[in-house]
């Protein structure tokens, strides 16, 4: 056997070159987020480890009292340490109201999904741009409006009270429903959208194939739609999942201040409260938090597709 | 000839096709009528939009007649859902579900049909002899060559012992020796299973050399239905004869018929002896084929069917096809296979064209 040198490897040698212009391509949104991301998040790391300043701010003072008043309060007397859920209970319902929100998201976001991706594609577009109607109207307006629907002389109280089906009003506003409410249609179409992206690049052949193969429908829709479309579900849940997590206008103004989430919390220690490394540690602890949750959750949704 | 109901596998009573309504209305079938036997390695023939697919897709339940029956052993089951029919297809593009491995590709069907994990895993195995590609198992489709997706494709369809399995194609997507190869997989898997095969293709070499036998199909129409031989060497209506092989056409006057053959004094000058398709009627014109391998260029001397000028000669390796230009003014081509001492001519030359016996054949048009 001779010994004939391997040919350079232009192929290689030209994805190496397109590589590195894609990389320069991308730095300026590196950046931004480096910049406004990364150091705001190294502040609220530092600020979380320093005590309170009487008046907002911090003072240069390491301290770990913002994790303790976490779980622990101070007795003002003896100044022991006391377990106090508090803080807890509302990390606890919000993610009580995040998961059912995502849950009943994809509930109404799937058959909506599946219903634009099968019309015919010049029909799709349409039905895209008015899934995306809301967004032409700021938040704060349209949560506004949802009070103004669901109040006790909304709309929906006035209706049902001449139509004589209630005879008073039925307290709708400031309810944990009416939080649940407000967040879901806000992030309905957080949802909607990357699961009509997966589900419009579905083959439908290949429900044709499995009809052939005796798949009945709930088991062409279980064995074969559900699992292709994962990356959609997946996409859409962190989508709905996350920013309903730290929701604040929406909890703040439908569930009038008495029903906190997580979000108005945070804020809460960076205003009224004056206690900003408190607000720091809750803030890190969210994030600690949802990265724990994603991290599960990707890995049981990935897991069938992956592995089989 | 129409065989009995309970004979054939699958049977086509007039079936017709409409999609779309008002201005819109296609004709994709119109009143179609076939009889499949058991165990028949049966092919639709027709060029794109002919409405062979189509008719795959009413037989499988992808879709309904609009109008007619599709018996499947006498049972009529046009109106029922794919699941329902024990019917599986070899898709054009294969379909496999690209989330599920070799092996649970191929058990999809008998896992829904709700059989016994053990049955099922041991009927993958079998299969998965079947079409030699046991050490596959356990890939992904996306990690597997075409033609290996093509073997898992008929694996998977095959493994619900379904009592007609219907072929979209199947070998479109192949090159020329893979195809090759599997044309002659098919006929064994179609021999060793015993099942009812319905092939769809637009590849007329592929029909005659696979089926034992052939619909040809136009424009919504079965215009003859035959043995590849039937097909080829008594072609009975014009489409036919010119989309399967080569042929010659010429017209001519019937003068009388007899039986199964009709004698027809031809533009170029002579009067041959031409077969006649079923119910022929005859009426005054008609063509006349002849295939180019059935006529011979012979030095003239008089006693041939025609006389005529070579205007050109191509040269083929194992054959050479004369063009000969007719003194009736027609052209008309002879194939002929290149043995040694076979007399050569030159464009120009004055020939005959002598025709086989039983050769030409009168055209139902």
């Amino acid at each position: 056997m001779t010994n004939i040198p391997a040919p350079p490897d232009f192929e290689a040698e030209a994805h190496q070159t397109a590589a590195r212009k894609n990389r320069l391509l991308a730095s300026p949104a590196v950046l931004i987020v480096a910049l406004f991301g990364i150091v705001p998040l190294l502040i609220v790391l530092v600020y979380s480890f320093l005590a309170p300043a009487p008046y907002g701010g911090v003072l240069w003072k390491f301290s770990t009292d913002a994790y303790l008043n976490f779980l622990f309060q101070r007795d003002i007397f003896s100044d022991a340490l006391e377990f106090s859920p508090a803080f807890l209970l509302i990390y606890f319902r919000s993610f009580v109201f995040a998961v059912v929100t995502t849950v009943v998201c994809l509930g109404l976001g799937f058959p909506t999904a599946y219903f634009m991706a099968t019309r015919p594609p010049a029909q799709r577009n349409w039905w895209v741009l008015l899934i995306t109607i809301p967004f032409w109207s700021n938040l704060l307006v349209r949560t506004l409006a949802i009070m103004f629907i669901i109040r006790d002389e909304g709309l929906i109280n006035i209706t049902l009270m001449s139509l004589h089906i209630i005879d008073k009003p039925i307290t709708l506003l400031y309810t944990n429903f009416a939080i649940v409410l407000g967040l879901l249609y806000s992030f309905l179409p957080f949802m909607v959208l990357p699961l009509y992206a997966s589900l419009e690049k579905l083959d439908f052949r290949l429900v044709e194939a499995a009809y052939d193969l005796y798949a009945t429908r709930r088991q062409v829709l279980w064995r074969i739609i559900i699992p292709m479309s994962m990356p959609g579900i997946v996409a859409g849940s962190l989508l709905v999942f996350i920013p309903t997590l730290g929701a604040y206008v929406t909890p703040l103004i439908l569930g009038g201040g008495t029903h906190l989430m997580i979000g108005d919390l945070i804020a809460q220690q960076f205003g009224s409260g004056r206690n900003w490394p408190l607000g720091s540690s809750q803030a890190l602890i969210l994030m600690a938090a949802v990265l724990v949750a994603l991290f599960f959750y990707v890995r049981a949704t990935t897991r069938g597709t992956k592995n089989g | 000839m129409r065989d009995e109901p309970d004979t054939s596998a699958i049977a086509i009573r007039q079936v017709s096709k409409v999609f779309g309504t008002g201005e819109d209305r296609v004709t994709a079938l119109a009143e179609v009528e076939i009889d499949i036997r058991a165990n028949e390695f049966f092919t639709l023939l027709g060029p794109s939009g002919c409405g062979k697919t189509t008719l795959l897709r009413l037989i499988a339940g992808f879709d309904y007649p609009t109008t007619g029956e599709i018996r499947l052993y006498g049972e009529d089951i046009a109106r029922l859902p794919p699941y329902k029919r024990p019917i599986n297809t070899v898709f054009q593009n294969y379909a496999l579900f690209p989330h599920m491995t070799v092996g649970q590709n191929i058990g999809f069907g008998l896992e829904m049909l709700g059989r016994p994990k053990a049955e099922t895993a041991a009927r993958v195995d079998t299969m998965l002899k079947l079409v030699r590609m046991e050490e596959l198992k356990n890939r992904k489709t996306s990690q597997i060559s075409g033609g290996q997706q093509q073997r898992v494709a008929l694996a998977r369809a095959l493994a619900p012992q379904p009592k007609v399995l219907l072929l979209d194609e199947p070998l479109s997507a192949l090159d020329y020796k893979l195809r090759k190869e599997m044309q002659l997989e098919l006929k064994r898997l179609q021999h060793e299973t015993g099942i009812t095969f319905i092939f769809v293709t637009h590849d007329q070499e592929e029909a005659l050399t696979m089926s034992d036998r052939i619909a040809v199909m136009s424009k919504g129409h079965v215009l003859q239905i035959g043995s590849a031989h039937e097909i080829y060497d008594k072609p009975s209506e014009r489409f036919v004869a010119n989309f399967i092989g080569e042929t010659n056409f010429l017209e001519g006057e019937v003068l009388a018929v007899d039986g199964a053959s009709a004698s027809v004094r031809l533009g170029a000058g002579a009067t041959v002896s031409a077969g006649v398709p079923d119910g022929f009627a005859p009426k005054g014109r008609a063509t006349v084929v002849i295939r180019p391998e059935h006529a011979e260029v012979v030095a003239p001397s008089g006693a041939e069917a025609f006389a005529g000028t070579v205007s050109n000669v191509v040269y083929f390796g194992t054959d050479t096809h004369y063009y000969v230009t007719l003194d009736g003014g027609e052209e008309f081509m002879v194939r002929r296979q290149n043995s040694r001492g076979a007399q050569v001519f030159d464009t120009g030359a004055r020939v005959g064209v002598r025709v086989d016996d039983g050769a030409a054949r009168v055209l139902r048009d």
